[in-house]
């Protein structure tokens, strides 16, 4: 008996060990860690069960039958953070580069079947050179496992990707379909083709940080969500992160105590509106203000900055927040920000995590390079999102909701179920300078009189009492009992049902 | 007395005669700009009037308009305050010829104090010392280097309608005179209008003291003790405090009786000041010379009141309403210490620079055994670039000047401020420095003992062990929160007692056990009552309070308390021991970029790639709340790159430019 426990103890041992120390170090030299010490600082002490860990390759060319290393290159199996159940893979690069082959793939799928018939979280870890190239089509299968997993479990558990090391080709795509990619700077990259291929084809000279770093990501192209500095940042983020997220859509939102009052009065947010309507202000100190502790995890927080989105709690439940920045781009909507807080409506939806928008918008950003890159297909996004989301929907109009962006910006007409307004919103078609320029044309060349109906029509619409008489605006609020407000709603909408009608699915314009 | 005064000024000042008016059952009218609109002072006024548009010219300048506000409210009476029109001898006798009291002195006596050669003069005639000096006109250079030579090098050379440190030119020869003369002549034509120059001798270790007078219209006048005002910054006060550790018994009574003559010469009433300077070398209490004479009521006036116990708003208002002062040069007697330090909007570590803005956090600290808060904004607020960039008058007071030195170091832990930069660090690190505690003032003690600007208080190895051990209890408090989150696998988690805290890059090994503490071994005893979200966090270490303001950055905090903020991570000994893996990211370089210092909107931009530029020429403009700032380069290089173009709205700290290495 002694002898059989040694021998796992034994396996165990070496299993451990991946790739060998000295590729253990080398992952050290880039400051990146190992994949068991990255579930290490992710998961709750000593609460990882590992799964799989004796599992091989079954590739016999090439050589590859002479070198079987236990695991595989990947590490799974579930956890807990905080208490609460996580499944989890990490792609471990001291393992033959932590490149994906058929059996490292059932593995994953494995934790991914799990999670789904259990209904809890998956995070990926990845860190991986890509397909097992020795292994040819059954890599490529393998990387298709996945894929289809990814897209079951979509709105069903949440999904969240770390990218900690290398991840391209089709390796991009499993990230791409979970609901959150987080980056790691200047460690991570991400793309579909590397710098050389990039050079051979388009001649355009590029390096791997620049083509798809985490920088490149979260401020550009918006692929990932949030770039960290390091391994240790981005995985105790994912804890802080995690604790926002329900475990599945059908669990209820997690509860996180606090002592922050529900009916905190700011009445420094009396002033938070400027004197001036084209001075812009902070919309983050509203969000901060209004949330517990002024604890707000924001996503995509350089990308598409003239919309905010993020989490944050109220009595400690969880709300999605989507906030018109003002700071950027007067807040606009443009084809970025349409398609950033389409995305994070949806998976709000999809989690019934409640929608709190703050609204200041002067409308959709004109110009020729927004209409030819489709502005209208992208700007519906956001409006069909909100549409469609039946999960409680608490809009405050903080000052600008002009024209198609009022609509659009869960207004009541999308089924808001609270629509506030502060005393400084301005609900109109558009501005009151462009207003009357169209319905007094025969006026333009005197300014005087162009002065004076400019005059008539913000004392008629630069307020929200038009909206509210006409039961647009639930009611006309203090800023400084904003908080109280919401917190509030959300306590009575805590029990709303609402279904669309039945239908295979959606037909959202992609 | 009074039944309605109007207070010509905003801010602070208005606040604080407003307070006094009430106290006195006087109502009061404040007047504003639409930047002030808002303002506490008109909320604390009975009536408020609005003045114009928010530049002071033509709003809190206007005095038609000042007048026309007094008659439509019916107001008997103006406190000036100070700045603005306090010291203008037209606005004084406007009210008096309108029938309307200036809560102030006579006209005659702030005309005669208004010029510098004209009160030097009065002064001399009066038995006052001054700094020796030629006062009349000078022809030329040639003349200039003969009276120099008379009264001995080092020497002064000062436009004569000059302040705030303009148009002044130290010289040490000859040649230095020879330089210096005529450009002295022409800055004083450019910025006074007045290119008449005089010369004195200069004062070494120099520090600056005032006696506080005041007078009635019987003729009774009494000094208040002295003020030292030494710590400045560019010619500005920043730390203010009576009595002066420089001045004797002997000395304060010379100095008095000095002042008192002068204001005596002047027929002066109302409160005023006789600004002095002082040679910290002479320590015959002789030493102290005339420099001007301020016929307003000071901005550090409170020390005075802290430590004599009088109100001097409340003296001014009885004095205008023809009131005897109720007590003699007998009966004013200076107990404990006070000290003042001035909450400017201006970034230290920034190289002060300016910074205006909305105030989103603003707690000050709280106020009452021996701390007092003299202030005019709120949360909400904004500090507006039209007017000074002062926030608040931090004063504490003692019964010795190390109890109320002890007191500022505590009030400005508490005083929360956020949206914009301030200097509640420096003024901290003042407080702690040697120097200051051994009262070892100069007028250029900032520029002697920062001269490379500030980075924050230094640290000692104590208060690090005691930031680890707060560190630790906080994360023990969010950590057994955190694991008090519903729908958990099993039941909840204790959080970890062990930790390792680093500070500033330094690790300690903590272990938490309720209230006892070990770091690095050594035992503490921390009480402190925190709660998730907290920003200012009370803490009782080892007996002794420590009060630090705790910011969450990511998995780190900032620590601010004692004058310097501290980066503090906290993590369980698993995870430090594997972040000990992560490689420091080396900061860059930031001398070698342009950085935008302020959220806005590059207007212009004068270089492009390969330019070489001189230190001090115009290398951008950024506009910032329809404000104008010229970025100009701080040394000489050559351009890079350039990474923003005119139109681009940038962030705070955007790299606009970037320089060839050094």
């Amino acid at each position: 008996m002694a002898t059989t426990i040694e021998e796992l103890e034994d396996r165990r041992e070496r299993a451990r060990l991946g790739g060998g120390q000295a590729r253990i170090d080398a992952q050290h030299a880039k400051g990146r860690l190992t994949a068991r010490e990255r579930l290490d600082v992710l998961l709750d002490p000593g609460s990882f069960e590992e799964y799989d860990m004796f599992v091989e390759h079954n590739c016999s060319d090439f050589g590859m039958e002479s070198q079987k290393v236990p695991g595989d290159g990947v590490v799974t199996g579930s956890g807990t953070i905080n208490g609460r159940l996580v499944y989890v893979f990490a792609q471990d690069f001291t393992v033959f580069g932590g490149s994906l082959s058929e059996r490292h793939a059932q593995k994953i799928c494995k934790v991914m079947d799990m999670a789904l018939k259990v209904g809890a979280p998956v995070i990926g870890l990845n860190d991986s050179g890509g397909a097992r190239i020795q292994e040819g089509v059954a890599s490529l299968g393998g990387y298709a496992e996945v894929f289809q997993r990814n897209v079951l479990a979509s709105g069903v558990v949440p999904q969240i990707s770390l990218i900690m090391g290398p991840c391209a080709g089709g390796a991009v795509y499993s990230p791409a379909m979970t609901d959150f990619i987080f980056m790691v700077k200047d460690s991570s990259y991400m793309f579909v083709t590397g710098p050389d291929v990039v050079k051979t084809v388009t001649n355009e000279v590029v390096t791997q940080e620049e083509l798809g770093g985490a920088v490149t990501h979260t401020t550009k192209s918006g692929v990932a969500d949030v770039a960290f500095e390091n391994d240790i940042e981005a995985l105790l983020a994912t804890r802080d992160f995690f604790d926002y997220l329900p475990l599945s859509n059908r669990h209820d939102l997690p509860t996180r105590p606090t002592t922050d009052p529900w009916d905190r009065i700011e009445d420094s947010l009396d002033t938070l509106i400027p004197d001036s309507a084209n001075k812009p202000y902070d919309m983050h100190e509203l969000i901060r203000k209004v949330v517990d502790e002024g604890d707000f995890f924001e996503v995509q927080p350089t990308h598409a900055g003239n919309i905010l989105c993020g989490f944050g709690r109220v009595e400690g439940r969880t709300i999605g927040i989507v906030a018109n920045q003002p700071m950027v781009l007067a807040g606009v909507l443009d084809i970025n920000s349409s398609k950033k807080a389409g995305r994070f409506v949806r998976f709000c939806d999809a989690f019934d995590i409640p929608i709190v928008t703050f609204v200041d918008v002067p409308g959709f950003l004109p110009g020729v390079a927004q209409e030819h890159s489709g502005i209208i297909k992208h700007g519906a996004k956001l409006l069909f999102a909100y549409a469609e989301a039946t999960v409680p929907k608490i809009t405050v109009i903080t000052r600008k909701a002009y024209g198609g962006a009022y609509d659009v910006m869960a207004s009541k007409h999308l089924r808001g179920d609270l629509n506030y307004a502060w005393p400084s919103a301005e609900i109109a078609v558009m501005g009151a300078k462009g207003a009357v320029e169209i319905i007094f044309r025969k006026d333009i060349g005197d300014a005087q009189k162009i002065a004076e109906r400019t005059r008539e029509y913000e004392e008629r619409f630069a307020n929200p009492f038009v909206a509210a008489s006409k039961g647009f605006i639930d009611e006309v609020i203090m800023p400084h009992s904003t908080r109280r407000r919401i917190a509030l709603g959300l306590r009575k909408l805590r029990d709303k049902q609402l279904e669309n009608p039945w239908k295979k699915h959606d037909n959202i314009p992609l | 007395m009074f039944k309605k005064i109007l207070i010509a000024n905003r801010g602070e000042i208005a606040c604080r005669v407003i307070r006094t008016a009430k106290k006195m059952g006087i109502k009061t009218v404040a007047v504003y700009s639409d930047a002030d609109a808002r303002a506490p002072h008109v909320k604390m006024a009975d009536e408020a009037v609005r003045l114009g548009p928010p530049p002071a010219a033509e709003s809190y300048l206007l005095a038609d308009a000042i007048i026309a506000a007094c008659k439509a409210t019916g107001a008997e009476a103006v406190h000036p305050g100070y700045g603005f029109l306090s010291e203008r001898e037209s606005f004084a006798r406007a009210l008096a010829e309108e029938g309307i009291a200036f809560i102030g002195p006579p006209p005659n006596a702030i005309a005669a104090m208004g010029d510098k050669i004209e009160s030097k003069k009065l002064a001399k005639q009066a038995g006052v010392n001054v700094v020796p000096g030629y006062l009349g006109e000078i022809a030329d250079t040639d003349e200039a280097v003969r009276i120099a030579s008379d009264i001995g090098y080092p020497v002064m050379m000062k436009a004569s309608a000059g302040g705030g440190g303009k148009g002044m030119r130290l010289a040490y020869s000859e040649q230095d005179v020879r330089e210096g003369f005529e450009a002295t002549k022409r800055e004083g034509l450019a910025s006074f209008g007045d290119d008449r120059v005089f010369i004195e001798k200069f004062i070494e270790s120099p520090r600056h003291i005032e006696i506080q007078v005041l007078g009635d219209q019987h003729g009774n006048i009494v000094y208040l003790g002295e003020r030292e005002c030494s710590v400045q910054r560019r010619h500005q006060k920043v730390v203010e405090e009576a009595p002066s550790p420089f001045v004797t018994p002997e000395m304060r009574k010379a100095m008095g009786e000095q002042a008192v003559a002068l204001a005596r010469a002047v027929g002066y009433y109302s409160a005023g000041t006789v600004e002095l300077i002082v040679s910290g070398a002479d320590t015959t209490g002789q030493g102290f010379y005339f420099l001007e004479m301020n016929t307003r009521l000071q901005v550090e006036h409170p020390v005075t009141e802290e430590v004599t116990g009088l109100d001097l708003v409340e003296q001014m208002i009885r004095v205008a309403a023809g009131e005897k002062l109720a007590f003699t040069q007998e009966d004013v007697k200076l107990t404990g210490w006070a000290i003042e330090n001035r909450v400017y909007a201006e970034d230290p570590y920034r190289g002060f620079l300016p910074s205006t803005g909305r105030l989103s956090r603003y707690r000050p600290s709280p106020a009452g055994n021996g701390v007092r808060v003299d202030d005019g904004v709120f949360e909400g607020g904004e500090v507006s670039m039209f007017y000074d960039p002062m926030i608040a008058k931090l004063i504490t007071y003692g019964a010795t000047r190390e109890e109320a030195i002890d007191k500022q170091i505590a009030a400005l832990d508490a005083f929360e401020l956020g949206g914009i930069g301030h200097n509640v660090d420096f003024l901290s690190a003042l407080m702690q420095h040697p120097r200051f505690r051994e009262g070892r003032l100069t007028t250029g003690f900032i520029a002697e003992e920062y001269p490379e600007g500030f980075q924050g208080a230094p640290a000692s190895a104590e208060l690090r062990r005691s930031l680890a051990a707060l560190g630790a209890k906080v994360a023990t408090v969010e950590a057994a929160r955190a694991r008090h989150i519903d729908g958990q696998l099993g039941a909840p988690l204790d959080p970890p007692s062990n930790w390792v805290a680093r500070i500033d890059g330094e690790d300690f090994e903590v272990a938490v056990l309720d209230g006892d503490v070990t770091v690095a071994g050594a035992p503490f005893h921390v009480e402190v009552d925190y709660a998730p979200g907290q920003r200012r966090v009370d803490a009782m270490i080892d007996g002794k309070p420590l009060t630090v303001q705790i910011e969450r950055q990511g998995s780190s905090w900032l620590f601010t308390t004692r004058g310097a903020k501290h980066r503090v991570r906290v993590l369980d000994p698993r995870t430090a021991a594997l972040a000990g893996h992560m490689i420091e990211k080396v900061p860059p370089d930031l001398s070698k970029y342009l950085l935008c210092p302020m959220p806005g909107l590059l207007t212009q931009l004068h270089v492009s790639e390969g330019d070489k530029v001189e230190a001090g020429q115009p290398l951008a403009v950024v506009e910032a709340m329809k404000m104008e700032n010229i970025l100009r380069a701080e040394k000489a290089g050559v351009v890079k790159a350039v990474e923003a173009k005119a139109g681009d709205s940038l962030a705070v700290d955007a790299v606009i430019l970037e320089f060839e290495g050094a």
